[in-house]
Protein backbone atom coordinates (compact mmCIF):
# COMPACT_ATOMS: atom_id res chain seq x y z
CA UNK A 1 0.00 0.00 0.00
CA UNK A 2 1.12 3.30 -0.89
CA UNK A 3 2.98 5.06 2.32
CA UNK A 4 0.87 8.69 2.04
CA UNK A 5 2.95 10.63 4.55
CA UNK A 6 -0.37 12.35 5.52
CA UNK A 7 -1.74 8.93 7.07
CA UNK A 8 1.65 8.31 8.33
CA UNK A 9 1.81 11.68 10.24
CA UNK A 10 -1.72 11.14 10.84
CA UNK A 11 -1.71 7.76 12.77
CA UNK A 12 1.37 8.50 14.68
CA UNK A 13 0.58 11.99 15.96
CA UNK A 14 -3.48 11.54 16.81
CA UNK A 15 -2.15 8.21 18.88
CA UNK A 16 0.42 9.92 20.95
CA UNK A 17 -2.63 12.75 21.43
CA UNK A 18 -5.20 10.52 22.37
CA UNK A 19 -2.98 8.37 24.19
CA UNK A 20 -1.97 10.96 26.48
CA UNK A 21 -5.60 11.90 26.79
CA UNK A 22 -6.64 8.78 28.24
CA UNK A 23 -3.50 9.18 30.83
CA UNK A 24 -4.88 12.52 31.54
CA UNK A 25 -8.43 11.47 31.79
CA UNK A 26 -8.15 8.80 33.95
CA UNK A 27 -6.01 10.94 36.60
CA UNK A 28 -2.98 8.74 36.25
CA UNK A 29 -1.50 12.25 35.83
CA UNK A 30 -3.69 14.98 37.42
CA UNK A 31 -2.12 17.97 36.66
CA UNK A 32 -3.82 21.73 37.80
CA UNK A 33 -2.63 25.62 36.54
CA UNK A 34 -0.13 25.79 34.00
CA UNK A 35 0.93 22.62 34.04
CA UNK A 36 -2.37 20.78 32.96
CA UNK A 37 -2.47 23.95 30.03
CA UNK A 38 0.67 22.51 28.72
CA UNK A 39 -0.36 18.73 28.69
CA UNK A 40 -3.88 19.07 27.84
CA UNK A 41 -3.04 21.27 24.88
CA UNK A 42 -0.35 19.18 24.13
CA UNK A 43 -3.39 16.45 23.66
CA UNK A 44 -5.60 18.41 21.95
CA UNK A 45 -3.07 19.81 19.40
CA UNK A 46 -1.44 16.45 18.57
CA UNK A 47 -4.83 14.92 17.95
CA UNK A 48 -6.13 17.50 16.16
CA UNK A 49 -3.19 18.23 13.91
CA UNK A 50 -3.67 14.60 13.01
CA UNK A 51 -6.87 14.82 12.64
CA UNK A 52 -6.11 18.03 10.00
CA UNK A 53 -2.94 15.76 8.22
CA UNK A 54 -5.63 13.36 7.69
CA UNK A 55 -8.35 15.86 5.92
CA UNK A 56 -5.53 16.85 3.81
CA UNK A 57 -5.71 13.06 2.32
CA UNK A 58 -9.30 13.33 1.16
CA UNK A 59 -9.83 14.07 -2.42
CA UNK A 60 -12.71 16.44 -0.91
CA UNK A 61 -12.26 17.74 2.78
CA UNK A 62 -14.69 20.57 2.24
CA UNK A 63 -17.42 17.61 2.44
CA UNK A 64 -15.72 15.72 6.00
CA UNK A 65 -18.57 16.30 7.95
CA UNK A 66 -20.51 14.00 5.92
CA UNK A 67 -18.57 11.39 7.42
CA UNK A 68 -19.96 11.63 10.90
CA UNK A 69 -22.79 9.80 9.59
CA UNK A 70 -22.28 6.36 8.61
CA UNK A 71 -20.89 4.71 12.45
CA UNK A 72 -23.38 1.81 12.09
CA UNK A 73 -21.33 0.47 9.72
CA UNK A 74 -17.51 2.03 9.01
CA UNK A 75 -15.01 2.27 10.93
CA UNK A 76 -13.42 5.51 9.40
CA UNK A 77 -16.79 7.42 10.02
CA UNK A 78 -17.20 5.88 13.82
CA UNK A 79 -13.33 7.05 14.16
CA UNK A 80 -14.51 10.61 13.55
CA UNK A 81 -17.49 9.89 15.62
CA UNK A 82 -15.14 9.10 18.67
CA UNK A 83 -12.84 11.53 18.11
CA UNK A 84 -14.90 14.29 17.78
CA UNK A 85 -16.52 13.35 21.17
CA UNK A 86 -13.35 12.54 22.90
CA UNK A 87 -12.43 15.98 22.62
CA UNK A 88 -15.77 17.42 23.48
CA UNK A 89 -16.97 15.33 26.31
CA UNK A 90 -13.00 15.61 28.08
CA UNK A 91 -13.15 19.42 27.80
CA UNK A 92 -15.36 20.57 31.02
CA UNK A 93 -12.21 18.30 32.56
CA UNK A 94 -9.43 20.02 30.64
CA UNK A 95 -10.85 23.84 31.37
CA UNK A 96 -11.38 22.39 35.07
CA UNK A 97 -7.59 20.99 35.73
CA UNK A 98 -6.19 24.03 33.93
CA UNK A 99 -8.44 26.90 35.64
CA UNK A 100 -10.12 25.22 38.84
CA UNK A 101 -7.21 23.79 40.39
CA UNK A 102 -8.75 20.01 39.89
CA UNK A 103 -10.50 17.83 37.41
CA UNK A 104 -14.15 16.17 36.86
CA UNK A 105 -13.36 12.52 37.09
CA UNK A 106 -16.17 11.11 35.82
CA UNK A 107 -16.01 13.00 32.66
CA UNK A 108 -12.37 12.14 32.57
CA UNK A 109 -13.46 8.97 32.60
CA UNK A 110 -15.62 8.67 30.07
CA UNK A 111 -13.38 10.73 28.11
CA UNK A 112 -10.45 8.40 28.50
CA UNK A 113 -12.68 5.31 27.69
CA UNK A 114 -13.70 7.66 24.30
CA UNK A 115 -9.74 8.25 23.74
CA UNK A 116 -8.85 4.62 23.94
CA UNK A 117 -12.07 3.57 21.66
CA UNK A 118 -11.35 6.30 18.84
CA UNK A 119 -7.40 4.62 18.81
CA UNK A 120 -9.14 1.32 18.39
CA UNK A 121 -11.31 2.54 15.66
CA UNK A 122 -8.62 3.71 14.01
CA UNK A 123 -6.65 0.13 14.20
CA UNK A 124 -9.99 -1.15 12.30
CA UNK A 125 -9.84 0.73 9.76
CA UNK A 126 -7.14 -1.30 8.87
CA UNK A 127 -7.49 -4.28 10.50
CA UNK A 128 -10.71 -5.01 8.93
CA UNK A 129 -9.72 -4.98 5.18
CA UNK A 130 -9.48 -8.61 4.41
CA UNK A 131 -8.42 -7.57 1.08
CA UNK A 132 -4.74 -6.49 2.77
CA UNK A 133 -4.11 -9.65 4.43
CA UNK A 134 -0.82 -8.59 6.97
CA UNK A 135 -3.41 -5.51 8.62
CA UNK A 136 -6.32 -8.33 8.58
CA UNK A 137 -5.20 -9.71 12.11
CA UNK A 138 -5.62 -10.17 15.72
CA UNK A 139 -1.98 -8.42 16.34
CA UNK A 140 -2.59 -5.17 14.24
CA UNK A 141 -5.05 -2.80 17.20
CA UNK A 142 -2.53 -3.70 20.07
CA UNK A 143 0.45 -2.37 17.94
CA UNK A 144 -1.58 0.92 17.57
CA UNK A 145 -3.16 0.60 20.83
CA UNK A 146 0.26 0.12 22.70
CA UNK A 147 2.35 2.72 20.74
CA UNK A 148 -0.66 5.17 21.39
CA UNK A 149 -0.59 4.56 25.41
CA UNK A 150 3.18 4.52 25.56
CA UNK A 151 3.90 7.18 23.91
CA UNK A 152 1.53 9.14 26.02
CA UNK A 153 2.61 7.89 29.03
CA UNK A 154 5.83 9.23 27.70
CA UNK A 155 4.93 12.70 27.07
CA UNK A 156 2.64 12.66 30.58
CA UNK A 157 5.75 11.58 32.27
CA UNK A 158 4.61 8.61 33.41
CA UNK A 159 7.91 7.05 33.36
CA UNK A 160 7.43 3.71 34.72
CA UNK A 161 3.78 3.35 32.52
CA UNK A 162 5.94 4.62 29.67
CA UNK A 163 8.57 1.49 30.39
CA UNK A 164 6.08 -0.99 30.47
CA UNK A 165 4.36 0.53 27.81
CA UNK A 166 7.49 0.10 25.69
CA UNK A 167 8.14 -3.34 26.11
CA UNK A 168 4.82 -3.92 25.42
CA UNK A 169 4.38 -2.43 22.22
CA UNK A 170 8.40 -4.45 21.06
CA UNK A 171 6.51 -7.50 21.77
CA UNK A 172 3.76 -5.91 19.54
CA UNK A 173 5.69 -4.92 16.76
CA UNK A 174 7.68 -7.89 16.37
CA UNK A 175 4.40 -10.12 16.17
CA UNK A 176 2.75 -8.17 13.83
CA UNK A 177 5.99 -8.87 11.56
CA UNK A 178 5.81 -12.39 12.38
CA UNK A 179 2.08 -13.08 11.87
CA UNK A 180 1.94 -10.59 8.93
CA UNK A 181 4.90 -12.25 6.81
CA UNK A 182 2.39 -15.33 6.89
CA UNK A 183 -0.93 -13.86 6.17
CA UNK A 184 -0.36 -13.55 2.30
CA UNK A 185 -0.57 -17.13 2.01
CA UNK A 186 -2.87 -18.07 4.64
CA UNK A 187 -5.18 -15.55 2.95
CA UNK A 188 -6.08 -18.67 0.40
CA UNK A 189 -5.68 -15.90 -2.88
CA UNK A 190 -3.45 -16.62 -5.51
CA UNK A 191 -3.63 -15.89 -8.87
CA UNK A 192 -5.25 -19.16 -9.73
CA UNK A 193 -8.15 -18.27 -7.45
CA UNK A 194 -8.33 -14.25 -8.17
CA UNK A 195 -8.68 -15.66 -12.33
CA UNK A 196 -10.52 -19.11 -11.21
CA UNK A 197 -8.31 -21.09 -13.77
CA UNK A 198 -5.97 -21.99 -11.13
CA UNK A 199 -7.36 -25.53 -11.91
CA UNK A 200 -5.99 -25.53 -14.96
CA UNK A 201 -2.73 -25.12 -14.10
CA UNK A 202 -0.37 -22.72 -13.48
CA UNK A 203 -1.16 -19.19 -14.00
CA UNK A 204 0.97 -15.81 -14.49
CA UNK A 205 0.32 -12.51 -16.17
CA UNK A 206 1.04 -12.43 -19.50
CA UNK A 207 -0.13 -9.21 -20.48
CA UNK A 208 -1.61 -6.29 -18.33
CA UNK A 209 -4.12 -4.58 -19.36
CA UNK A 210 -2.65 -0.80 -19.83
CA UNK A 211 0.97 0.10 -20.31
CA UNK A 212 1.20 2.83 -18.02
CA UNK A 213 0.17 3.54 -14.58
CA UNK A 214 -2.87 3.70 -12.98
CA UNK A 215 -4.36 4.74 -9.72
CA UNK A 216 -4.26 1.23 -8.29
CA UNK A 217 -0.77 0.38 -8.97
CA UNK A 218 0.27 3.58 -7.31
CA UNK A 219 -2.11 3.36 -4.14
CA UNK A 220 -1.99 -0.57 -3.77
CA UNK A 221 0.91 -2.13 -5.62
CA UNK A 222 3.17 -0.77 -3.69
CA UNK A 223 6.76 -2.09 -4.01
CA UNK A 224 9.25 0.54 -3.62
CA UNK A 225 11.58 -0.09 0.01
CA UNK A 226 10.63 -3.87 0.46
CA UNK A 227 14.21 -4.39 -0.14
CA UNK A 228 15.30 -2.95 2.95
CA UNK A 229 12.29 -4.03 5.46
CA UNK A 230 14.31 -6.05 7.52
CA UNK A 231 17.22 -3.54 8.65
CA UNK A 232 13.91 -0.68 8.66
CA UNK A 233 11.93 -3.04 11.39
CA UNK A 234 15.09 -3.64 13.50
CA UNK A 235 15.13 0.67 13.41
CA UNK A 236 11.92 0.78 14.16
CA UNK A 237 12.28 -1.59 16.80
CA UNK A 238 15.37 -0.36 18.19
CA UNK A 239 14.18 3.51 18.17
CA UNK A 240 10.54 2.71 18.90
CA UNK A 241 10.65 0.91 21.93
CA UNK A 242 13.83 -0.44 22.76
CA UNK A 243 15.48 2.54 23.32
CA UNK A 244 13.46 4.53 24.92
CA UNK A 245 12.37 1.49 27.24
CA UNK A 246 16.76 1.48 27.95
CA UNK A 247 16.27 5.66 28.48
CA UNK A 248 13.30 4.93 30.69
CA UNK A 249 15.44 2.60 33.20
CA UNK A 250 17.91 5.12 34.04
CA UNK A 251 17.28 7.62 36.78
CA UNK A 252 14.56 10.06 34.92
CA UNK A 253 15.34 13.60 34.12
CA UNK A 254 14.01 15.77 31.45
CA UNK A 255 16.80 15.39 28.84
CA UNK A 256 16.75 11.12 29.30
CA UNK A 257 12.62 11.84 28.50
CA UNK A 258 12.81 14.12 25.86
CA UNK A 259 15.68 11.97 23.95
CA UNK A 260 13.38 8.59 24.38
CA UNK A 261 10.08 11.05 23.03
CA UNK A 262 12.37 11.91 20.05
CA UNK A 263 13.24 8.57 19.69
CA UNK A 264 10.05 7.08 19.90
CA UNK A 265 8.06 9.50 17.73
CA UNK A 266 11.49 8.64 15.24
CA UNK A 267 10.89 4.76 15.49
CA UNK A 268 6.79 4.97 15.42
CA UNK A 269 7.22 6.93 11.71
CA UNK A 270 9.73 4.48 10.34
CA UNK A 271 6.94 1.90 11.96
CA UNK A 272 4.06 2.96 10.12
CA UNK A 273 5.99 3.67 6.59
CA UNK A 274 6.49 -0.15 7.12
CA UNK A 275 3.11 -0.71 8.23
CA UNK A 276 2.17 0.75 4.84
CA UNK A 277 4.83 -0.52 2.64
CA UNK A 278 5.02 -4.05 3.28
CA UNK A 279 1.21 -4.16 3.33
CA UNK A 280 0.42 -6.01 0.05
CA UNK A 281 -3.54 -5.73 -1.30
CA UNK A 282 -4.72 -8.67 -3.31
CA UNK A 283 -5.38 -6.75 -6.28
CA UNK A 284 -1.54 -7.36 -7.03
CA UNK A 285 -2.21 -10.88 -8.20
CA UNK A 286 -4.30 -8.93 -11.58
CA UNK A 287 -1.14 -7.32 -12.25
CA UNK A 288 1.49 -9.96 -12.35
CA UNK A 289 2.48 -10.42 -7.73
CA UNK A 290 4.99 -13.30 -7.99
CA UNK A 291 3.51 -16.01 -5.76
CA UNK A 292 5.93 -16.44 -3.27
CA UNK A 293 6.14 -20.45 -2.32
CA UNK B 1 -27.13 3.97 3.95
CA UNK B 2 -23.73 2.44 4.15
CA UNK B 3 -25.17 -0.91 5.34
CA UNK B 4 -26.00 -3.97 3.14
CA UNK B 5 -29.01 -4.70 2.52
CA UNK B 6 -30.10 -7.84 3.52
CA UNK B 7 -32.00 -9.21 0.50
CA UNK B 8 -32.09 -7.19 -2.92
CA UNK B 9 -34.97 -8.00 -5.48
CA UNK B 10 -33.06 -8.72 -8.42
CA UNK B 11 -29.18 -9.28 -8.92
CA UNK B 12 -28.46 -7.46 -11.64
CA UNK B 13 -24.82 -8.84 -13.36
CA UNK B 14 -22.43 -9.37 -15.93
CA UNK B 15 -21.41 -12.92 -16.95
CA UNK B 16 -18.16 -13.08 -18.49
CA UNK B 17 -17.08 -15.88 -20.98
CA UNK B 18 -13.51 -16.77 -20.99
CA UNK B 19 -13.23 -19.11 -23.55
CA UNK B 20 -14.94 -16.65 -26.20
CA UNK B 21 -13.21 -13.56 -25.41
CA UNK B 22 -11.06 -12.16 -27.42
CA UNK B 23 -9.04 -9.87 -26.06
CA UNK B 24 -10.12 -6.61 -28.35
CA UNK B 25 -10.53 -4.19 -25.45
CA UNK B 26 -13.85 -2.79 -27.47
CA UNK B 27 -15.82 -3.10 -23.80
CA UNK B 28 -13.31 -1.04 -22.52
CA UNK B 29 -13.45 1.36 -24.92
CA UNK B 30 -16.89 1.94 -24.81
CA UNK B 31 -17.01 1.48 -21.57
CA UNK B 32 -14.84 4.75 -21.10
CA UNK B 33 -16.85 6.38 -23.94
CA UNK B 34 -20.58 6.13 -22.60
CA UNK B 35 -19.52 6.74 -19.03
CA UNK B 36 -17.32 9.35 -20.07
CA UNK B 37 -20.12 11.25 -22.03
CA UNK B 38 -23.13 10.59 -19.68
CA UNK B 39 -24.05 9.78 -15.87
CA UNK B 40 -21.66 11.37 -13.43
CA UNK B 41 -18.25 12.82 -13.42
CA UNK B 42 -16.47 11.69 -16.67
CA UNK B 43 -13.43 9.43 -16.76
CA UNK B 44 -10.70 11.95 -16.99
CA UNK B 45 -7.14 11.39 -18.81
CA UNK B 46 -4.19 12.63 -17.08
CA UNK B 47 -1.15 13.76 -19.78
CA UNK B 48 -3.14 12.03 -22.19
CA UNK B 49 -0.95 13.15 -25.09
CA UNK B 50 2.69 13.47 -23.06
CA UNK B 51 5.09 10.73 -21.92
CA UNK B 52 3.31 8.87 -19.13
CA UNK B 53 -0.38 8.73 -20.27
CA UNK B 54 -2.86 7.31 -17.83
CA UNK B 55 -6.57 7.50 -16.71
CA UNK B 56 -9.88 5.91 -15.19
CA UNK B 57 -11.39 3.09 -16.30
CA UNK B 58 -14.03 1.00 -15.10
CA UNK B 59 -13.53 -2.19 -17.33
CA UNK B 60 -9.83 -3.15 -17.70
CA UNK B 61 -8.74 -6.66 -19.97
CA UNK B 62 -5.86 -8.21 -18.73
CA UNK B 63 -4.32 -11.17 -20.34
CA UNK B 64 -3.10 -14.90 -18.45
CA UNK B 65 -1.37 -17.52 -19.70
CA UNK B 66 -2.11 -20.83 -17.83
CA UNK B 67 1.06 -23.51 -17.98
CA UNK B 68 -0.94 -26.66 -18.30
CA UNK B 69 0.79 -29.84 -17.45
CA UNK B 70 0.37 -31.75 -20.17
CA UNK B 71 -0.73 -29.81 -22.68
CA UNK B 72 0.32 -26.56 -24.21
CA UNK B 73 0.17 -23.29 -22.33
CA UNK B 74 -3.51 -21.48 -22.72
CA UNK B 75 -3.85 -17.77 -23.37
CA UNK B 76 -6.84 -16.31 -21.39
CA UNK B 77 -7.96 -12.97 -22.08
CA UNK B 78 -9.70 -11.21 -19.04
CA UNK B 79 -11.94 -8.81 -18.52
CA UNK B 80 -12.13 -7.50 -15.21
CA UNK B 81 -15.03 -5.02 -13.46
CA UNK B 82 -17.02 -4.43 -10.47
CA UNK B 83 -18.39 -7.80 -9.86
CA UNK B 84 -21.11 -5.93 -8.18
CA UNK B 85 -21.00 -8.21 -4.60
CA UNK B 86 -23.54 -9.46 -2.25
CA UNK B 87 -21.60 -8.90 0.97
CA UNK B 88 -19.45 -5.82 -1.02
CA UNK B 89 -16.44 -4.55 1.73
CA UNK B 90 -16.66 -1.33 -0.33
CA UNK B 91 -20.11 -0.47 0.73
CA UNK B 92 -19.61 -0.99 4.51
CA UNK B 93 -16.04 0.98 4.74
CA UNK B 94 -17.80 4.08 3.39
CA UNK B 95 -17.71 6.48 5.90
CA UNK B 96 -20.98 8.95 4.01
CA UNK B 97 -23.31 6.71 3.17
CA UNK B 98 -22.00 7.18 -0.91
CA UNK B 99 -21.18 4.16 -1.67
CA UNK B 100 -24.48 1.86 -1.90
CA UNK B 101 -26.09 -0.90 -2.89
CA UNK B 102 -29.18 -0.90 -4.75
CA UNK B 103 -32.18 -2.91 -2.96
CA UNK B 104 -34.87 -3.45 -5.86
CA UNK B 105 -31.55 -4.64 -8.45
CA UNK B 106 -28.44 -5.32 -6.80
CA UNK B 107 -26.43 -2.59 -8.02
CA UNK B 108 -23.76 -1.11 -5.87
CA UNK B 109 -23.41 2.89 -6.88
CA UNK B 110 -21.39 5.78 -5.98
CA UNK B 111 -23.36 8.98 -5.06
CA UNK B 112 -20.89 11.65 -6.03
CA UNK B 113 -21.68 14.22 -4.32
CA UNK B 114 -21.40 12.26 -0.80
CA UNK B 115 -18.02 11.33 -1.60
CA UNK B 116 -15.32 12.94 0.32
CA UNK B 117 -12.50 10.82 -1.90
CA UNK B 118 -11.10 9.30 1.54
CA UNK B 119 -10.12 5.91 -0.73
CA UNK B 120 -10.80 3.67 1.79
CA UNK B 121 -13.78 1.55 -0.84
CA UNK B 122 -11.10 1.36 -3.30
CA UNK B 123 -8.80 -0.50 -0.40
CA UNK B 124 -11.57 -2.79 0.76
CA UNK B 125 -12.03 -4.09 -2.79
CA UNK B 126 -9.95 -7.07 -3.57
CA UNK B 127 -10.47 -6.80 -7.65
CA UNK B 128 -9.67 -3.20 -8.20
CA UNK B 129 -12.89 -2.65 -9.19
CA UNK B 130 -12.60 0.88 -8.00
CA UNK B 131 -10.65 3.77 -9.51
CA UNK B 132 -10.55 7.57 -7.72
CA UNK B 133 -10.54 9.78 -10.58
CA UNK B 134 -7.42 12.51 -10.67
CA UNK B 135 -9.50 15.03 -12.02
CA UNK B 136 -13.00 15.12 -9.97
CA UNK B 137 -11.22 13.85 -7.05
CA UNK B 138 -14.27 11.10 -6.25
CA UNK B 139 -14.76 7.34 -6.72
CA UNK B 140 -15.50 5.78 -9.76
CA UNK B 141 -16.92 2.52 -10.63
CA UNK B 142 -18.88 0.40 -12.93
CA UNK B 143 -22.56 1.24 -12.74
CA UNK B 144 -23.64 -1.48 -14.70
CA UNK B 145 -24.97 1.79 -17.01
CA UNK B 146 -27.35 2.30 -14.78
CA UNK B 147 -28.24 4.59 -16.73
CA UNK B 148 -28.62 2.71 -20.37
CA UNK B 149 -30.72 -0.32 -18.72
CA UNK B 150 -33.75 1.39 -17.44
CA UNK B 151 -33.74 4.35 -20.30
CA UNK B 152 -36.41 4.66 -22.47
CA UNK B 153 -35.58 6.98 -24.83
CA UNK B 154 -32.86 4.00 -26.12
CA UNK B 155 -34.08 1.76 -28.43
CA UNK B 156 -34.73 -1.64 -26.38
CA UNK B 157 -31.83 -3.38 -27.51
CA UNK B 158 -29.53 -0.87 -26.33
CA UNK B 159 -31.05 -1.39 -23.23
CA UNK B 160 -28.05 -3.70 -21.70
CA UNK B 161 -24.44 -2.22 -20.55
CA UNK B 162 -22.24 -0.72 -23.15
CA UNK B 163 -19.70 -3.23 -23.01
CA UNK B 164 -22.36 -5.90 -23.56
CA UNK B 165 -23.85 -3.91 -26.45
CA UNK B 166 -20.27 -3.47 -28.12
CA UNK B 167 -18.45 -6.61 -27.98
CA UNK B 168 -17.95 -8.24 -31.32
CA UNK B 169 -17.57 -12.06 -30.10
CA UNK B 170 -20.58 -12.37 -27.45
CA UNK B 171 -18.28 -12.94 -24.73
CA UNK B 172 -20.34 -10.67 -22.10
CA UNK B 173 -23.59 -11.36 -21.31
CA UNK B 174 -26.21 -9.06 -18.45
CA UNK B 175 -29.56 -10.38 -17.14
CA UNK B 176 -30.66 -11.13 -13.12
CA UNK B 177 -28.69 -14.03 -11.46
CA UNK B 178 -31.35 -13.87 -8.74
CA UNK B 179 -33.83 -15.81 -11.23
CA UNK B 180 -32.84 -19.24 -11.86
CA UNK B 181 -35.03 -19.51 -15.30
CA UNK B 182 -33.08 -16.48 -16.90
CA UNK B 183 -30.53 -16.64 -19.90
CA UNK B 184 -27.59 -15.63 -17.67
CA UNK B 185 -28.45 -18.32 -14.67
CA UNK B 186 -28.86 -21.03 -17.13
CA UNK B 187 -25.98 -20.07 -18.76
CA UNK B 188 -23.91 -20.32 -15.16
CA UNK B 189 -25.71 -23.66 -14.70
CA UNK B 190 -24.46 -24.86 -18.07
CA UNK B 191 -21.21 -23.70 -18.39
CA UNK B 192 -20.18 -23.93 -14.74
CA UNK B 193 -19.42 -20.33 -14.12
CA UNK B 194 -17.74 -19.25 -10.86
CA UNK B 195 -17.13 -16.40 -8.44
CA UNK B 196 -13.24 -14.63 -8.25
CA UNK B 197 -11.57 -14.62 -5.03
CA UNK B 198 -14.50 -16.99 -3.53
CA UNK B 199 -11.61 -17.03 -0.42
CA UNK B 200 -12.41 -13.08 -0.08
CA UNK B 201 -15.87 -13.93 1.22
CA UNK B 202 -17.89 -10.82 -0.84
CA UNK B 203 -19.82 -13.14 -2.95
CA UNK B 204 -19.59 -11.31 -5.92
CA UNK B 205 -23.11 -11.90 -8.28
CA UNK B 206 -21.10 -11.58 -12.18
CA UNK B 207 -19.80 -14.90 -12.46
CA UNK B 208 -17.05 -16.23 -15.19
CA UNK B 209 -17.57 -19.01 -17.61
CA UNK B 210 -14.37 -21.25 -17.43
CA UNK B 211 -12.25 -21.92 -21.12
CA UNK B 212 -13.80 -25.36 -23.08
CA UNK B 213 -11.66 -27.94 -23.34
CA UNK B 214 -9.42 -27.68 -26.48
CA UNK B 215 -9.11 -30.10 -29.30
CA UNK B 216 -6.22 -32.18 -28.53
CA UNK B 217 -3.38 -32.83 -31.43
CA UNK B 218 -2.87 -36.59 -32.25
CA UNK B 219 1.25 -35.98 -32.11
CA UNK B 220 2.99 -37.26 -29.55
CA UNK B 221 4.70 -33.73 -29.03
CA UNK B 222 4.97 -30.82 -31.76
CA UNK B 223 8.69 -30.29 -31.85
CA UNK B 224 8.48 -33.84 -33.55
CA UNK B 225 6.39 -32.25 -36.28
CA UNK B 226 9.91 -30.12 -36.89
CA UNK B 227 12.17 -32.69 -37.46
CA UNK B 228 13.50 -32.57 -41.23
CA UNK B 229 12.01 -35.40 -43.37
CA UNK B 230 14.64 -35.53 -46.17
CA UNK B 231 15.38 -39.26 -45.81
CA UNK B 232 11.74 -40.07 -46.07
CA UNK B 233 11.56 -38.19 -49.26
CA UNK B 234 10.70 -39.24 -52.91
CA UNK B 235 9.97 -38.24 -56.07
CA UNK B 236 11.36 -34.60 -57.20
CA UNK B 237 12.56 -33.85 -53.63
CA UNK B 238 14.21 -37.16 -53.14
CA UNK B 239 16.12 -36.99 -56.37
CA UNK B 240 17.29 -33.22 -55.18
CA UNK B 241 18.10 -34.54 -51.88
CA UNK B 242 20.68 -37.40 -53.07
CA UNK B 243 21.72 -34.85 -56.13
CA UNK B 244 22.48 -32.75 -53.12
CA UNK B 245 23.88 -35.24 -51.25
CA UNK B 246 26.31 -36.24 -54.21
CA UNK B 247 28.31 -32.84 -54.60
Amino acid sequence: MHPAPSLIVFTVLSGLGFGLLVWLGLGVRAPSGMAAFILFGLGYGLSGAGLVAAAFHLGHPERALKAFSQWRSSWLSREAVLAAATLMVMAPHAAASVFAGGGLPVLGGLGAVLALATIFATAMIYAQIKAVPRWHHASTPPVFGLAALAGGALLAGLTTLALWGMLALAVAMVAHWVAGDRQFAQSGSDTGSATGLGYLGRVRLLEPPHSGQNYLLREMVYVVGRKHAHKLRLIALVLGALLPALLLMVPASYLTVALALVAHVAGMCVQRWLFFAQAEHVVGLYYGRASQD
Amino acid sequence: MTSLPAKTGRKLGLVIDLDTCVGCHACVISCKGWNTENYGAPLSDMDAYGATPEGTFLNRVHTFEVARPAAPPMVVHFPKSCLHCDDAPCVTVCPTGASYKRVEDGIVLVNETDCIGCGLCAWACPYGAREMDAAAKVMKKCTLCVDRIYNENLPAQDREPACVRTCPSGARHFGDLADPDSDVSRLVAARGGFDLMPEQGTQPVNKYLPPRGRDTLQAPDLASLCDPVTDSATGFLGWLDRALERL
